[in-house]
């Protein structure tokens, strides 16, 4: 008889959610669903407000990556303005957005997916978790919070506070970068180098023990999207959109992220309330594509660094074409952090960086604006309509976690269908279905612009939807 | 005039006739919470944060627009009073929709800083929500009407400062409005002249010049001062 299996919450990702997995009669699993039950409107709320506000208003959809929409929000601002920010904001805006996917990064490596992938899937929930990390390797977990605080210090530094700094506004930023800021950040380069480069060391001497997780962790074909600069390197704040299929070729590239629409559909299923994207010109479902660090390195031919394109290699060479495997999202994850350090290192010596000419004026000359940058999850859209006085009247947001949602679908898919048999799970096989949506670090408030704690819920469900078997964590 | 003496909190204080409780308070640096009181305009009584007690009367009266009288015995402090006025500012946060961490005013505002000092550390009474709108017609200004607390200081300083009558109150009770004009949109006034001095007489983010983010908004009531002094004194003190 058919049946259903709950995970319910699901822990250590960034919001609330369930996953539920069904079985058929042989005991099998058919079926396997992301479900995120969270709900919270920011796109309704914001109508009527003045656009000069949204960059206040929409980071506090989220505190773990508030930089990214403060960004994408001031974007879409400055495409209201019709304006070029002046250059030393522009270098600002991206020294902060290399520190928040730097920060936010090291959260999902070292508290969040550390515990599995260097104390194992199968110890005791109890410890794992960063406490066990610190317990069992506290050198390493004292060096991933450090850097973290590195991330978290530039965003403080620019916009004055770690979390909500309303710093990017509309036309630039608010506040210029002093010296004892700029030397404050460089003193701490090195160190923060050093962890980068120790956790890739780390990691990649792991890479063979996992051959199982890199075959079963969301490994499929897809397509991937994600913003690149004109000359093919790594980007994170400007450029243009790209496409990329399995095999490595390029379906669509030099999309201005204003046309957004024309590429991205985006689908709704009654079973959660995070939207599904999908590829516009190759339908739904099959036009699934996957944003974020995997999707941003396999788009990119260098990463524009030393020391992160020596490591870019190493990872282009585990993919024919494109690097398929989800579970990987680790390993881009680290390259990420440590292309941010050596980008950071650079921008500070821009000659400009510390001038105060930081904001262009301007009134409403266009109706509507689309900021989209890089946040650490991937590619971020702020669509605002605005009256001829600045009030919004329509807001769209597509979020990166969203446009990974059927690509964490089919990710639970695989790994519980190599897994799990039978209607009772074991726990350590659940952790692996977790983790295979942590591979995506998705930020669910982020997501459906939703409320919420981090908690999980597994259910097994029979197919009249009696509850079989369920685990949940708060 | 005649000197007054009476009594704030134990002290002895002396004040002229015609003096109210909250100016010779003020004077003797002795500090009573107000929000409709502003600095150059006349006082209307309408916030009550400044209510004081007086000896013999089981009614409280607002400092501002009481006249010192000889003998009087005030009290500013008490228990009673302090619950009122934390009531009082529950109240104002319950009838608007106050969001503070997105607010032009954060960090500048004389009602969240009330709140503040007064201990207000949550309200007990359920949000009204209303849905209210943004005026962005105007030029340079703009209002929001989530957060105006109708204490009337632009209405004043409109009139009697800046002498334009622009802006003005409509309706009655929960549903009374700032209007300008006749309940026209700002930016459509015939009348305004742009100066400001409304914008900067409001003690919230209500409002506020247009462009200005979180936390951005400023007032700067020492330039209301300034013209009132140096129109009724003819004394130009910078």
């Amino acid at each position: 008889m058919p049946q259903w299996i709950k995970i319910d919450p699901v822990t250590r990702i960034e919001g609330h959610a369930k996953i539920t997995l069904q079985l058929d009669d042989n005991g099998h699993v058919s079926d396997a669903r992301f479900h995120v039950v969270e709900f919270r409107g920011f796109e309704k709320f914001c109508e009527g407000r003045p656009f000069t506000e949204m960059p206040g208003i929409t980071p506090r959809v989220c505190g773990i990556c508030p930089v990214s929409h403060v960004l994408a929000s001031a974007k879409a601002g400055d495409a209201l303005l019709a304006v070029d920010i002046p250059p030393a904001a522009r270098k600002l805006r991206r020294l902060m957005n290399l520190g928040q996917i730097l920060q936010s990064h090291a959260l999902s490596f070292f508290h969040l997916s550390a515990p599995d992938l260097l104390l194992g899937w199968d110890t005791p929930a109890a410890q794992r978790n960063v406490f066990g990390l610190m317990a069992a390797d506290p050198d390493l977990a004292r060096r991933g919070i450090r850097l973290r605080q590195f991330g978290q210090e530039v965003i403080e530094i620019l916009g004055g506070r770690k979390i909500h700094p309303a710093w990017a506004v509309p036309g630039g930023v608010r506040e210029p970068l002093t010296e004892a800021g700029r030397t404050r950040i460089r003193t701490a380069i090195p160190e923060a180098k050093a962890t980068a480069s120790h956790a890739l060391d780390k990691f990649r001497a792991l890479l063979d023990t996992f051959e199982t997780e890199t075959q079963v962790f969301g490994n499929f074909p897809s397509l991937f999207l994600g913003l690149i600069a004109p000359d093919g390197s790594w980007e994170h704040y400007e450029g243009h959109l790209r496409v990329m299929d399995a095999g490595g070729n390029i379906l669509a590239d030099r999309v201005d992220p204003a046309r957004y629409l024309d590429i991205i559909g985006e689908a709704v299923e009654t079973s959660s309330y995070l939207k599904s994207p999908y590829y516009r010109p190759m339908g739904y479902p099959a036009g699934l594509y996957r944003v974020g660090p995997l999707a941003r390195l396999n788009l990119c031919r260098r990463m524009g660094t030393p020391l992160a394109d020596a490591e870019l290699e190493r990872f282009k060479s585990l993919g024919w074409g494109a690097v398929t495997s989800s579970f990987l999202y680790h390993y881009a994850r680290l390259i990420e952090i440590l292309a941010c350090v050596e980008l950071i290192e650079r921008l500070l010596d821009e000659p400009d960086i510390l001038s105060d000419h930081l904001r262009a004026d301007a009134g409403i000359n266009q109706r509507r604006g689309v900021g989209a940058s890089e946040a650490p999850r991937g590619t971020l859209f702020h669509d605002y309509e605005v009256d001829r006085n600045g009030l919004i009247t329509r807001v769209n947001l597509i979020i990166a976690t969203g446009q990974n949602n059927l690509a964490m679908n089919r990710t639970i898919a695989q790994i519980a269908r190599h897994y799990i048999q039978g209607p009772t799970i074991p726990e350590p096989l659940l952790n692996r279905v977790e983790a295979g949506i942590r591979a995506y670090d998705p930020c669910l408030s982020c997501s459906t612009h939703a409320a919420g704690v981090p908690a999980l819920h597994i259910q097994l469900l029979a197919p009249d939807g009696r509850v079989l078997d369920e685990r949940r964590r708060e | 005039m005649a000197a007054k003496v009476f009594t704030i909190d134990g002290q002895e204080i002396s004040a002229t006739e015609g003096q109210s409780v909250l100016e010779a308070a003020h004077e003797a640096g002795i500090r009573i919470p107000t929000l409709c009181h502003l600095e150059g305009v006349m006082d209307v009584g309408a916030c009550r944060l400044c209510l004081v007690e007086i000896a013999g009367s089981n009614k409280l009266v607002p400092a501002c627009t009481t006249q010192v009288a000889d003998g009087m015995v005030v009290a500013t402090t008490s228990e009673r009073l302090q619950r009122y006025r934390r009531l009082l500012l529950e109240l104002l946060f319950a009838e608007r929709n106050h969001v503070c961490a997105v607010c032009v005013s954060n960090g500048h505002c004389e009602l969240q800083s009330l709140a503040m000092h007064l201990g207000m550390d949550h309200v007990s009474f359920p949000y009204t929500f209303p849905k209210l709108e943004v005026d962005l017609t105007h030029r340079l200004f703009g209002m929001d009407h989530n957060r105006c607390v109708l204490c009337g200081r632009c209405v004043r300083v409109c009139w009697y400062v800046e002498g334009a009558a622009t802006k003005n109150f409509s309706g009655r009770g929960a549903s009374s409005r700032i209007i300008s004009d006749l309940n026209q949109p700002w930016g459509e006034s015939r009348t305004c002249t742009a100066c400001g001095k409304c914008v900067h007489a409001c003690p919230t983010g209500a409002l506020f010049e247009k462009g200005t983010t979180v936390g951005e908004m400023q007032k700067d009531r020492g330039k209301l001062e300034y013209i009132v002094t140096a129109r009724e004194k003819k004394q130009w003190i910078v």
